[in-house]
């Protein structure tokens, strides 16, 4: 038996290597996306471009205009000499915010009266505006302090310390690069199933491997096991880049990480072969492996939180392999987690796997009879 | 398929995807408890962002947050009241799981108003003047309330589209070149061009029934307001629709196959309409080389106009150049596919 399956195994993976067009999907792709998405995909903000109206010019104001257009996140690209273009600009995507300093803002300020300053930003991207704001409340902030402490006013009764554990310079890429490996990883999953299953449909030889003397298993094997091996190579490739071309810290255990992937994989698998076995033509496998595989991206926690989704949605996410396999992901790399602590996430995605893989196996035998 | 695709992702993501964040838990470390303690928690519990659960020390917060239980700590040492009382800048103490950098961010700038709103209800108690020298004045222009579902579904849209028009052509016109039936046609006496727009009228009009079908939802369903014209709306859509069905053409005359069609249309649409279009994250905060890239894909001029059009009105400023660029992009996609088609004739 083993060595038929080990033939079918061969099989698939010449067929896979020696189409041109089918070499190219899997290695070229992943990789180019690899390094755009890996810049692309982040919330940290960068020469924001904002603009300045400043209806009392004083040493206060310059002050307080200095700490902003000092700040790496802004950039002026505006002077304004009155409140008319302030709307304008932003309208136009021009500016994303406009800081307006109050006409007796100096005065306010010496004679102990709230010194009034407004902070205008564009609200159409909200994250982006929730952002802008939060920097340029700790930059007021900053100014407040320097203010008191140089013109002898008590201190504030308390001052915020805040630290963040895990990612202390709160990088964006260190959240989505490790998510990175999960979505690419089961893109070329299910592109190497769907491409396997439907080459064996169009050459009509699918049918006739179903009538050999080989058991559902074997067939599920050998359909099964190129994925778990080219699924495997691809990720440990972009795994490699994370940590030396991104230089995300790997502070877990790496058994922890590969046992999260092979059970991912072994999901995937799984799920690519269902799709591939209930679809009847081509398109149907494409739209099915579509429609899986938009939804497991989006409710996966890739790029916005599961906490912030509402209680059905976020229980729905729990036959998500993709959810689970980029809390171990980033449970690894980032908080160093290791084999015992993950194990809320591993047996989810076995359970997964197993109810796929043997549902495909009976679908697989319901076709052959 | 054309109805029923857009209306079912429109849903998974227009109740799955939201950046905001409410009920975040907190774990609130307090070592020594007393009236000034308590109206800092009081200010903490009040507030709709968070809810805070009492922890007897820092150790047992530090384990809650390393197995997700809490998202941050927020920890008032034992010398809290008495620094509050005499010399003041009593350090408060927080901890925030880094890990999500984004929420991280957004779970800070919360802390912040929640500190701000407790130094000023102080003061406020003891009738002294105001503790901070500076007033903020905070706008946010077209989202008052900063709701981040107002802004991703305008972008949905925009990505369901793209995923709808460029991958429904390309594997349909796939098929046509895979089984020959497209060449039969043009050995009868109608154009290339008359072949193509046969085919792809229907295409456009299922497109243009299904971004009204998307367009309805979102603001009967999802309530996203919509301040700009429905003549501007549909013209743009047009123009995107086209471009995206130019996409389609273009991916499935190069691969001759349905399924080597499918994997491109996937590969070049889902996730760069995902990543590169500013529907989620900020073109502007990209590095340079990266922005360039941005610009071949067509759902990034959309995503941009949708936004302006759901949220701030017609902006011409933002609209022209965007339909501009949209309208160079399709008469690029559907020229070019339109060469192929002639050239595999021979």
């Amino acid at each position: 038996m083993w060595h038929q399956v080990f033939a079918l195994i061969v099989k698939e993976l010449l067929a896979v290597l020696k189409d041109r067009k089918s070499r190219m999907v899997l290695i070229g792709p992943p990789l180019i996306q690899l390094m755009v998405f890996g810049y692309a995909a982040t919330f940290d903000l960068d020469h924001v471009p904002i603009a300045i109206y400043d209806e009392d010019p004083s040493a206060a104001s310059r002050d307080l205009i200095a700490r902003f257009t000092g700040a790496p996140v802004f950039q002026e690209v505006a002077s304004l000499p009155s409140a008319h273009d302030i709307d304008a600009l932003i309208d136009a995507r021009r500016v994303a915010m406009v800081l307006s300093i109050g006409r007796n803002f100096t005065r306010d300020l010496l004679r102990h009266r709230p010194a009034r300053v407004q902070v205008i930003v564009d609200g159409r991207n909200s994250n982006t505006a929730l952002l802008i704001l939060g920097y340029a409340n700790s930059i007021i902030a900053d100014f407040d302090q320097a203010w008191m402490r140089d013109h002898g006013r008590p201190p504030l009764p308390a001052v915020l310390d805040m630290r963040a554990r895990y990612n202390p310079s709160l990088s964006s890429q260190w959240f989505i690069v490790p998510g990175i490996v999960a979505v690419l990883t089961q893109v070329v999953v299910l592109l190497v199933i769907g491409l396997s299953v439907a080459r064996e449909r169009e050459a009509g030889t699918f049918d006739q491997l179903l009538v050999t003397p080989m058991r559902q298993i074997d067939i599920l094997l050998g359909k099964g096991l190129p994925g778990l091996l080219i699924g495997g190579i691809e990720a440990s490739v972009i795994i490699l880049a994370a940590i030396l071309w991104f230089h995300v810290p790997l502070r877990g255990s790496l058994p922890a990480l590969y046992l999260g992937l092979f059970l991912f994989i072994a999901a995937v698998v799984g799920i690519g072969l269902m799709i591939s076995s209930l679809a009847v033509t081509q398109q149907q496998a494409l739209l099915g492996a579509f429609l899986f595989m938009v939804p497991s991206i989006t409710l996966s926690d890739f790029a916005t939180p599961i906490a912030n989704m509402p209680p059905l949605i976020q229980d729905l996410t729990q036959v998500n392999p993709m959810r689970h396999f980029l809390a171990v992901v980033r449970g690894v790399f980032l908080e160093g987690a290791t084999l015992s602590s993950l194990w809320s996430h591993y047996w989810p995605m076995a359970l997964v796997a197993a109810a796929s893989l043997a549902a495909a196996g009976w679908l697989f035998r319901k076709r052959a009879s | 398929m054309a109805f029923l695709l857009p209306a079912f992702l429109l849903l998974i993501f227009g109740y799955g995807v939201t950046l905001d964040a409410h009920d975040v838990p907190v774990a609130l470390v307090i070592d020594h408890p007393d009236a000034v303690t308590a109206s800092f928690s009081g200010k903490l519990a009040h507030s709709p962002y968070f809810s805070p659960r009492a922890f007897a020390t820092i150790g047992t917060a530090e384990k809650a947050m390393a197995d997700h239980e809490v998202t941050a700590i927020v920890w008032l040492r034992e010398d809290f009241t008495r620094k509050v009382l005499s010399a003041g800048a009593a350090p408060l103490g927080v901890i925030v799981n880094g890990m999500d950098a984004n929420s991280a961010r957004i779970i800070e700038g919360y802390l912040q108003q929640v500190w701000m709103n407790w130094i000023e209800a102080r003061a406020a108690e003891r009738a002294t003047p105001p503790p901070l020298p500076v007033a903020v004045q905070p706008t946010i222009r077209f989202n008052p309330a900063v709701s981040s579902r107002d802004y991703l579904i305008p972008g949905l849209i925009a990505m369901i589209m793209t995923l709808t028009g460029a991958l429904l052509t390309a594997l349909v016109m796939a098929r046509e070149w895979e089984r020959g039936t497209l060449e039969a046609l043009m050995v009868t006496r109608a154009t290339i061009r008359e072949i193509l727009i046969a085919k792809l009228l229907p295409y456009f009009l299922l497109g243009m029934g299904g971004m009204a079908a998307s367009v309805a939802m979102a603001v009967a369903l999802f309530h996203v307001p919509f301040h700009g014209s429905l003549a501007v709306l549909t013209g743009t859509s047009a123009l995107f629709l086209l471009a995206a069905l130019g996409m389609g053409l273009l991916i499935s005359s190069l691969a001759r196959n349905q399924f080597v069609a499918g994997q491109i249309a996937i590969i070049t649409t889902y996730l760069p309409a995902f990543i590169l279009s500013g529907f989620i994250f900020d073109i502007g905060s990209m590095p340079a080389p990266v922005r360039v890239v941005t610009h071949v894909v067509p759902a990034r001029y959309f995503v941009s106009i949708l936004q302006t059009v759901f949220l701030a009105g017609d902006v011409w400023a933002v609209i022209l150049p965007n339909a501009l660029a949209l309208a160079a992009m399709a008469a690029i996609f559907l020229g070019v596919a339109r060469m192929g088609a002639r050239k595999r004739l021979d």
